[in-house]
Order: structure tokens, then sequence, then C-alpha cells
């Protein structure tokens, strides 16, 4: 409409994801609370839990030692709260805050958004995992079984894009950001506790060890515990498990697509005036 | 002139609630116009179904001449959008955060040019979370315009600000205006849409009750003028000459006259105060003013 004539296109989608993917990371690593949830708090557990049972074999694995377990189970509890506790608790807020509702006005596709949202993620989980294995190197001489190494990525990475997907879909349903982090954390606790993370659960009542069946991070957290136990034979991928893990992602994308909002639903919608 | 923005008898409902109850207006390529109105009047709702966030319950509505409802990337790109209330990721910088945005237009302009231009350049570097209020809405400004859009949108641009920052931002919306841009605003300010606004619109209960330049507003320039004055002393009414077909009043010791021939009026007056050698004291003539078309008009005077 202005008859000024103007130089420029339309940028480009992969550099556009780059810079806000970049963005995204920024973000994370500003925030005192992410940063220490997906990053430090992991590492804890392994330092300590670690240190506790330096030593200690597993009979429930064939007497591997205990750390060969609890490395890749921490791995499992470090994607799900970068990926799940940090999407749910982050996205809603963001929502809440107006800042989704911002970005909805630009001209930045809002896959583009979801997507380095995710991948930020991602990222940051494969951060954690190489700054834990390389922990356990160091102190605890964990081993790396080399031949499973591709199962044990790809195992992670699918992990990882199932607990964003799951993210997204819950942070669609919880109704406001002040709720959100307890949605998160009473989602995954319980579950976190049931899934042969922390300690096998061959010793639990059968009904305890059904329930955590259910539920995604279970899988998860074995078959990445399958690509450290060198007693595992071949390749190391646990195809039955990652079925599971990908069914409960496909229902994540499938209820974040349909009730996904980019403006604040706290009571009064976007009427209520928000401090600035 | 093309049309840039066409409404046509749209209507919003909340539930029960008809927020906007058809209303109906163009503007014009170029052309600043406001919707002046209370709080609830419908001027957020009016403006987020042009920007294309809400759905409509009834009418049409043409933005740059598609549908916003389906407006994709292409109409993002050519407007700029200052919501009423929006969040920012706080432990960004304002340089950081404008440059982002900057990033998702074509032809963005320069983000340090865009900082100085809303007065924030000397908060280039902090984070958007030690921003006051102000700055912070001066910041929701770049955003808007970062991208270098044709049409912008400015939902109460400056409420909250000090006077001095008002100035600033109608200058930079004036501004605007010189490089061609269309801008729809809205705000409850009398003053900001008579000095901004080529057009305006009083919005009141969801329906559009006045309709015209700030001059001509509800037939201010046309109804009748008030000649006022104190009573010499030592005079009566009845003393005065005939000033026309109105009989003036006493209202507190001042002389309270409305008629549509101010002239002929004023000189009777003036001659009759000469001739005796009075002065006429605090003698003015006034109009009603937009704020008394306003207060009548949204029924806020009741
Ligand atoms: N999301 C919403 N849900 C229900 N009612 C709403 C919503 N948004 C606005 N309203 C109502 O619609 C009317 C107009 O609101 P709004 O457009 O925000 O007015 P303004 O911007 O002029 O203050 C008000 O009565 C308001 O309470
Ligand atoms: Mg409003």
């Amino acid at each position: 409409m202005s008859t000024q004539t103007r130089t420029g296109s339309r940028p480009a989608t992969g550099p556009l994801l780059l810079r806000q993917v970049r963005h995204q990371n920024k973000l994370f690593l500003r925030n005192p609370f992410s940063a220490f949830f997906s990053l430090a708090f992991p590492l804890m557990f392994l330092l300590l839990l670690g240190s506790l049972n330096a030593g200690q074999t597993l009979e429930a694995r064939g007497g591997i030692p205990y750390i060969q377990f609890l490395t890749p189970g921490l791995l499992a509890f470090a994607v799900v709260s970068t990926c799940y506790t940090g999407l749910v608790t982050g996205v809603a807020m963001n929502r809440d805050m107006g800042i989704l509702k911002r970005v909805r006005g630009t001209p930045l596709p809002a896959s583009v958004y979801v997507a380095a949202r995710i991948l930020s993620s991602v990222w940051f989980s494969v951060v954690s995992a190489v700054l834990m294995v390389g922990v356990g190197v160091a102190l605890f001489d964990v081993e790396v079984v080399w031949r499973m190494l591709p199962a044990a990525v790809g195992t992670l990475l699918l992990g990882a894009a199932c607990f964003c997907a799951l993210g997204m879909a819950v942070a669609a349903l919880v109704p406001n950001g002040e709720a959100a982090p307890a949605v998160a954390n009473f989602t995954v606790l319980p579950v976190v506790f049931i899934s042969d993370l922390f300690f096998p659960m061959d010793a639990a009542p059968a009904w305890l060890r059904a329930l955590g069946s259910v539920f995604p991070v279970k899988h998860f957290a074995l078959a990445l515990e399958a690509t450290f136990n060198p007693l595992v034979t071949g390749s190391g991928w646990s195809w039955g498990h990652l079925a599971v893990v990908a069914l409960w992602g496909l229902a994540g994308v499938l209820v974040a697509v349909r009730k996904f909002q980019w403006e604040p639903r706290s009571p009064g919608g976007s009427r209520r005036r928000r401090r600035r | 002139m093309a049309t840039a923005i066409r409404v046509k008898d749209l209507h919003k409902a909340y539930g029960a609630v008809a927020a906007v109850a058809g209303i109906s207006f163009e503007v014009v390529e170029g052309e600043c116009f406001a919707l002046l109105g209370p709080n609830g009047a419908g001027k957020t709702t009016t403006l987020e179904i042009l920007e294309g966030y809400r759905d409509r319950s009834g009418g049409s509505v043409e933005v740059l001449g598609v549908d916003p409802a389906q407006g994709g990337r292409d109409l993002r790109e050519r407007i700029g959008i200052v919501l009423q209330s929006a969040g920012i990721d706080r432990e960004l910088t304002v340089g950081e955060v404008v440059a982002l945005f900057g990033g998702y237009y074509p032809h963005p302009r320069d983000p340090g040019e865009v900082i100085e231009l809303v007065g924030l350049g000397e908060k280039r570097q902090a984070r958007c979370r030690t921003l006051s209020g102000g700055q912070q809405r001066r910041l929701d400004l770049a955003l808007g315009i970062v991208g270098d859009p044709d049409l912008i949108f400015l939902d109460e641009p400056t409420t909250g600000f000090d006077p001095s920052a008002r100035r600033r931002s109608w200058e930079l919306i004036d501004s605007l205006r010189a490089l061609g841009k269309t801008i729809l605003l809205t705000t409850h300010y009398m003053d900001e849409a008579q000095n901004l606004a080529d057009r305006v619109a009083i919005l009141a209960a969801g329906r559009i009750v006045a309709e015209g330049s700030p001059a001509s507003l509800g037939g201010r320039d046309v109804a009748e003028a008030e000649i006022s004055f104190r009573l010499p002393a030592g005079a009566g009414l009845a003393d005065l000459p005939p000033l026309g077909p109105a009989r003036p009043r006493l209202d507190d010791g001042r002389v309270v006259l409305r008629t549509e021939a101010p002239t002929g009026a004023l000189h009777a007056l003036t001659g009759w105060a000469l001739a005796r050698r009075v002065e006429l004291e605090g003698l003015a003539v006034t109009r009603p003013s937009l704020e008394d078309v306003y207060l009548r008009l949204t029924g806020g005077d009741r």
C-alpha cells in the first residue's frame, strides 16, 4: 500500500527456526529454575546415589554394577524433567503472561514457534545426558556399551520427543500458569517412583508393577537401561517398550493439536489486566 | 485512496453479553482512525477481531483486502499489533527482543533505530523485567512497528503514561502517519483522539454513537456557542440590550447566553458595555468540548 519500495524477502524457515531455538536456549539458561531442574537436579541424584551405592551390584539385572542401571535411569528422569515438566510449566506460564498471544500476532509461523520450543528441550536433554554420562564415566566407572550407543541415542531422542508432546498436551489442558507446576509434579513424581528409575521394581507388588507399566516413563527407562546393560546382547533396541512410548507420544500430539491455545484463559480470560 | 479496513454490521456476543452490537466503519489508507469509548464499550473486542485473534458472531470485516479470520502469514507481515496487554520474556534485554521480533518480518526496521524512536535508547541492554510499566508499554510499541507494517493497531497505547511520555508517543504515532501508515487506535482519552486522529468513532455499549473528525464530532462545529461574562456591578439582567432570540440567564453572578449567532450578540453586547464604560469581566465564547460531546453520547454524565 505505501509507495516506498522495499527490499528484503520473507525469512527462510531454516534460519528462522535456528534463531528461534537459540532464543529458547538463551531463555532456558537465564532461567535458574529450568537450568537447575533439568541439569543440576539429575546430576545431583547421580552423585548422591552413585556414591551411596558405590561398588554395589544388581542381582535383579544379572549382577551388573548398580551404576549401569542408575545412570540410564537418571537420564530418563532428566529427559522427563526437561521435556515434560519444563514444557508444561514454561508454556502454560508464558501463555498466562500473554507471551504466546503476542507471538501469534507476528508472522512467525506457529509451527516454527512450537518446533523451536521442542527442539530446545530436546537439545538440553542431550546436553544433560552427555553431562551425566561424562560424570558417570569419570567418577563411577560407568561403561558405555559402544555397540548399543546408536540404540541409546535413538531411544533418548524418541523419549524426548514423546515427553515433549505430552508436555505440550498437558500445557494445553492445565487451566492456568499457577496450576502448571503442581500439575506437572503431581503427574510426574508418583509415576517416577514406580517406573524402575532409581531402583528396579522386581520386588514390588504385582499391581504396582502393572500400574507402572501403563505409563510411558517405565518403558522409556527400561529401554534406556537396556542400552547400558553389558549383558544385553545385540544392538540394544527394545522395540516393545519404544512402541508404548511412541503411542503415548502420539496421543500427546493429538491432544496438543486439538486443545492448544495461545491466549490466556485464567478466570476472566484475556480481559483481566495483568500486572505489567 | 484505497480502503485499509472495512467493517460492516459487526456483531460479537460473549454468551448473553453483546459486546459489539452492529458497528460499521471504514478506514482509508494513510488515515489515523480512533475508537473512543469508556471501558467495556467493545473497543478491544473490535480490534482483536480485526487482528484475527477472535472470531465474530456476525457481519463482515476486511483488513488490507482479506478477512482476518482467514488471514495468515501474508497479512501478519503487513500489520503491527500493540495489544492492550501482552507479555514479554522477562529475562531478555530490550535490544534482544526487538531484534528477535524484527527477524520475523520480511523488511524490518533497524532495531536500534526503533528503540531510539520509542525513547528506550538507554535501556537497550536492560532486561525487560527491570522496565517500568510505561517503559514496557513503549517496548510494546517498538515491537508493533519493528516489522515496518503498513497498518498498525494500537489498543490504548498510552494508558498509564505520564504527560511527557504520552506526548512523546503522540509524536511517534504522528511520525508513523507521516510515513503513510494506516493507524487504528483505541483510547478513552479524548485529548488523545483529538490530537492524533483524522476521524473518531465514539463507541458506547457496543455501538457507534457518533463518527466524524474530532472538530465536527457530534455536531460540535454547528452547535450553539455559549457567551458568558460576569454581570457588571450595578447592572441587572434587564439592563442588557436585546441579544437575539435567546434569553440570557444568570448563573452564580455570571450571565450565560446560548446562541447560534454569537457574532451579532457579541456586537450588541460589547457596544452596550462600551457605551456604559463598563468592562465585561471574564468574557468568554465557548463551544461544547469533545469531552462534553463524549459524556453526553456515552451517558457518562448521568
Ligand atoms: N473474553 C471475554 N469473555 C466474556 N466477555 C468479554 C470478553 N472480552 C470482553 N468481554 C465483555 O465484552 C464487553 C466489551 O469488552 P472490551 O471489548 O474489552 O471493551 P473495551 O476494550 O472497550 O474496554 C465488556 O462487557 C466485557 O466484559
Ligand atoms: Mg479494551
